[in-house]
């Protein structure tokens, strides 16, 4: 962490392509994205500010993916399980009805973990949830009964 | 007419027309400051209108002006920013006394202006504007930059030498010898030291004393403690200044985002008629025969302040453009170049020929910083490929 004195403070990391990408927190909240020039990486440049819910959309958005590469590396120890990430076409029969409808758990032991919706995710989601189109949802279970929840999500 | 009607009318006019020359600053990308002082210079002591009868008012608004210049300049940075920017940045910091403090005082010895007015000189061209700078650098884009921490600590580095210099500086002044000078000194530094422990330690208990959810309650404290502070450091021959400049360090946290807020606008009024002041106690007459020297100065002072920052962003393992660009971000000199020399001129016991100058200096550094900020990497990118190609 870098003080900048009488502004607020800059956190950043340099990419393996070696561009420094940072943000920096101003004393009144606000953050801005850093990322460094190609061509003199002493240099910025291009800055954006972001307000609360702009940063954790764009947290969302890179972090979703690790969420799933979290749940796989876990899961990995037993044996037999894996973790999927399904999309949920617009127009499955389940687009805009909760998630204890589809009876997952009952009909595949297939355990939905999360969904992920506009770059934003939704842990443990009960079963009043209501599915809409587009949204990623990660399931935990055995190849076979994935497939099957696979099965019932796009066809009912 | 009733003679507060004409006082009335004229601080009106001044206000007003200075309210004309910020808007024109900002339009063209520049500070204010030099503005305000051309402002100054065409009315008062040898320009075109003489004001009268708003002394009593103007004398004690730019005293305020000064204490609250120094105050916001104390909220701005914490204690433990100051301490940490002070552990980084002290070995540049030092180079940065030499290479910008001698210049100054060696043209006022050229002068054989003596070495009261040395020693004030050599902090005039010394001190960076940080105001400028920091406006500068978030209109550029440069916050992000690598070497922005670092033009950032040398500021650092400067305020808290101006803590140690401006009470040396209002003890020469008053015309105590050697031995009261370095008494005042081992004060001032003994007051700076505690006031760091403090803020680190204690500081909320300081915002508390002055802290109230009521903003009327909160300007009233605030204004109340920092004129309180300002005159007992003065009266301890420690600098009004210093004093401010104490207690905005002290005062931490969202009670100083919350102050600094309240008070830029109070800040920004009286400093304004700190340096209509200032002008207005300038002879526009002197200002011809001290030109050269200004001009001098000019020259001198962009090269070692641009070689302070090259050298600084060199030892941070900065590439050769952003050294540049530290370099002439760091030029610009403006308010507190003007706080020194006023100190001095209003004390009488330097030449008035010293206004001259450092209105003109201030004038001309206020105005070359932001352009030299603004054209470093243009320049530097044509002189590598320049370069590159008398190579081929």
């Amino acid at each position: 962490m870098t003080p900048l004195p009488g502004l607020g403070t800059q956190q950043e990391f340099t990419t393996g392509s070696g561009r420094r990408i940072g943000v920096i927190t101003y004393r009144d909240g606000r953050m801005e994205l850093i990322v460094s020039d190609p061509r003199d990486p002493d240099k910025i440049c291009a800055a954006t500010d972001l307000n609360g819910e702009e940063t954790s959309t764009l947290a969302n958005l890179l972090g979703a993916p690790q969420l799933v590469g979290k749940l796989t590396e876990q899961q990995r120890e037993v044996t037999g399980v894996t973790t999927w990430q399904l999309p949920l076409v617009p127009g499955s029969p389940y687009d805009g009805r909760a998630l204890g409808e589809t009876e997952m758990r009952t009909r595949t032991s297939v355990s939905i973990v999360a969904v992920i919706r506009d770059g934003s995710v939704h842990p443990s989601p009960r079963p009043d949830f209501v599915f809409a189109g587009d949204d990623l949802v990660v399931m935990v279970g055995t190849a076979e009964g994935l497939r099957a929840a696979n099965e019932i999500l796009e066809n009912g | 007419m009733q003679h507060t009607a004409i006082a009335l009318i004229e601080l009106g006019a001044v206000f007003f027309g200075l309210g004309i020359l910020g808007r024109l600053a900002w339009r063209i990308g520049v500070s204010p400051v030099p503005l305000y002082l051309i402002g100054g210079l065409a009315f008062g002591q040898g320009g075109l209108i003489p004001l009268t009868g708003i002394e009593p008012f103007t004398e004690l608004a730019s005293e305020i002006g000064v204490v609250l210049l120094l105050l916001l300049l104390g909220l701005e940075y914490s204690a433990a920013e100051l301490v940490t920017g002070l552990r980084r940045s002290w070995s540049a910091g030092l180079i940065d006394v030499a290479l910008n403090a001698a210049p100054g005082a060696l043209v006022a010895v050229m002068l054989g202006w003596g070495p009261t007015a040395a020693i004030v000189l050599a902090g005039v061209t010394y001190i960076s504007s940080s105001g400028i700078i920091a406006k500068v650098l978030g209109d550029l884009g440069r916050l992000g930059n690598r070497e922005t921490p670092v033009v950032l600590s040398i500021l650092v580095f400067e305020d808290l030498a101006m803590a140690v210099y401006l009470p040396i500086l209002t003890a020469l002044l008053a015309g105590v010898g050697l031995v009261g000078g370095l008494g005042t000194v081992g004060v001032s530094i003994l007051a700076i030291s505690l006031v760091l422990v403090l803020a680190l330690r204690y500081g909320r208990y300081v915002s508390a004393l002055v802290d109230s959810p009521d903003p009327e309650v909160f300007l009233l404290r605030l204004l109340g403690a920092a004129l309180l502070v300002a005159g007992v450091a003065a009266q301890l021959q420690v600098s009004a200044a210093v004093g401010a400049f104490l207690l905005g360090i002290a005062i931490s946290g969202s009670t100083a985002t919350n102050a600094t807020r309240m008070l830029t606008p109070l800040r920004d009024l009286f400093a304004a008629v700190f340096f209509v002041v200032f002008g207005l106690n300038t002879d526009p007459s002197a200002i011809p025969p001290v030109l050269p020297f200004a001009l001098l100065l000019v020259v001198l002072t962009t090269t070692t302040k641009f070689v302070t920052g090259w050298l600084a962003a060199r030892k941070q393992g900065i590439r050769r453009m952003g050294r540049a660009r530290a370099g002439a971000a760091l030029i610009a000199r403006g308010e507190f170049s003007i706080v020194i020399a006023g100190l001095a001129v209003g004390s009488g016991a330097v030449t008035g020929q010293l206004a001259a100058l450092s209105t003109t200096y201030v004038l001309l550094m206020a105005i070359i910083g932001p352009v030299a900020a603004r054209v470093v990497e243009p320049v530097a990118q044509w002189a590598v490929n320049s370069r590159a190609s008398a190579r081929t």
